[in-house]
């Protein structure tokens, strides 16, 4: 028997280059490297910041002809309401919109990388995006992050199989159902969906059914507020109702405000510099074509 | 002590009739402690585009110098400038790609778009973009900023009054806080100049 040996010759070529790091423009997703750095400061007692959520009433439910879907419009950090009139009704296809809770870089990040990757999928098949896509893209991308990525999302929407509204979970769990509740006001807003709800809504009832419960969840969550958004998608058509209802309008406005006299402030100095205007130089190649 | 208290800052940016001004404070702090008071926090992208950065200082310059590079980028290959909207879609994508490890800053922008129509926005420190059509504040000041500004502001302000008020709900909110103060620079934008003032404030 022979036995073949084979060695395996190992050059190792020395790098006329010095150790440069070459710094290439990443390739998009996720990147770690201060990750290292934030931990060393947290372990010095550094505490991290909280960030902007949507302590939020978000509701959906499916009508007669379609579905319909709630939210309202408050952003806190911590304690303090940072957006008193923001957009938590997110656009994911011309015929699927996606209402988000949780943090809010996340809720609008998740939604507008599913949003772009619908419509290379409607490049590529020629056809309506449907809603279950949009589910499967959400769902197995949050799942991958294990919750880190903070995301509660009520998905909802009319393709060619028919109405659908879904219920997303951060870690990725997902449920189908005729009406559905998330965010910090979701019990407020089920309550009044659990008492009123039945089969065979028409449009008028359905709206004033979600704006009912979302304003259950403005008046008895502290993490919702300010004003009532309102989606309504059906076969063919949508129309996004924005500020459809304003229950907290402002009525502590001074009629004469504040006004400073001109000169009020302490100024040290002053620096006017005027801006040019871009000249526009326009080839002229008849000037060279004599 | 949270780690946007590190550095400290006041930041707020509003919009006037055709113009914006953007204020801050001066005060660079290591804790307690004020090692500058000629601190620069805003920075310009281009003639009618500014951003100011809050938080903790050595990101803040980190970040202004990415933001100026892929904007120098974006200026050769697209032979103009960026436009308000585009450069908070770009901040905000720089920051949410260090989602588990980020910059601790807040960015506010401000900036003319189209037609010379004021824009403005700020971000948190993983980029969920706040845009707003009245003011927007950031730092360790921003809960009195907040306060402030919903009491001063109204619309469609000419730039002088709007120097006037931005001025004014700045050196009031810097007052009651510890981390900022020293002084306040404020940019008033309008579509032909620049104004660039520096305010005489408490020194504590």
């Amino acid at each position: 028997m022979v036995v073949v040996k084979r060695f395996v010759l190992q050059v190792h070529r020395k790098s006329d280059m010095s150790k440069a790091v070459v710094d290439l423009p990443p390739k998009g997703g996720f990147s770690f490297d201060l990750c290292r750095r934030n931990e060393m400061l947290i372990s010095k007692g550094v505490h991290p910041p909280s960030f902007r959520k949507t302590g939020t009433t978000i509701v959906g439910l499916v009508f007669k002809d379609g579905v319909i879907l709630g939210a309202d419009t408050r952003a806190t950090e911590g304690p303090i309401v940072c957006d008193k009139n923001c957009e938590k009704i997110h656009y994911i296809a011309p015929n699927i919109y996606c209402c988000g809770a949780g943090t809010a870089a996340d809720t609008e990040a998740v939604t507008d990388m599913v949003s772009s990757q619908l419509q290379l999928h409607r490049y590529h098949t020629g056809r309506e995006s449907r809603v279950i896509t949009a589910l499967t893209l959400l769902k197995s991308h949050l799942f991958s992050y294990q919750g880190y990525v903070s995301a509660a999302l009520v998905l909802g929407g009319v393709d060619i199989t028919g109405p659908h509204l879904h219920t997303i979970y951060p870690h990725g769990s997902t449920d189908t159902l005729p009406f559905a509740t998330m965010g910090s006001g979701s019990l407020a807003a089920m309550a009044v969906f659990e008492s009123k709800f039945r089969e065979g809504l028409t449009r008028e009832e359905g709206i004033e059914l979600v704006c009912e419960a979302i304003c259950s969840g403005i008046f008895n969550d502290l993490g919702s507020g300010s004003n009532v958004d309102v989606c309504v998608i059906t076969k063919g058509h949508k129309e996004y109702l924005r500020n459809h209802q304003m229950p907290n309008p402002r009525t502590y406005v001074s009629s004469k405000g504040y006004t400073f006299p001109k000169g009020l402030t302490e100024v040290l100095t002053t620096k006017i510099t005027p801006l040019k205007e871009k000249v526009e130089v326009i080839e002229g190649n008849d000037a060279m074509e004599e | 002590m949270s780690i946007f208290e590190y550095n400290g800052s006041a930041l707020i940016a509003m919009v006037g009739k055709n113009c914006f001004a953007i204020a801050s404070d001066r005060r660079l702090g290591v804790q307690l402690q004020t090692i500058a008071t000629d601190f620069q926090r805003i920075y310009k992208i281009h003639d009618k585009l500014y951003i100011g950065l809050s938080g903790l200082a050595t990101d803040a310059q980190t970040l202004y110098q990415r933001l100026f590079f892929r904007h120098k980028l974006y200026q050769l290959r697209e032979e103009r400038d960026m436009k308000p909207e585009t450069f908070a879609n770009l901040v905000s994508a720089i920051l949410y790609e260090k989602r588990f490890g980020p910059y601790f800053c807040q960015p506010v922008i401000a900036g003319l778009g189209d037609d010379d129509k004021p824009f403005i926005c700020t971000m948190d420190s993983i980029g969920a973009k706040e845009l707003a059509k009245d003011f927007v504040v950031a730092g360790t000041a921003s809960e009195s900023l907040y306060g402030a500004c919903e009491s001063m502001y109204k619309p469609d302000m000419e730039p002088e009054e709007l120097f006037e008020t931005v001025s004014q709900a700045l050196l009031s909110s810097m007052d009651r806080d510890c981390l900022s103060g020293w002084g306040g620079h404020v940019f008033v934008i309008t579509p032909t100049e620049v104004i660039e003032r520096t305010l005489k404030g408490r020194m504590d």
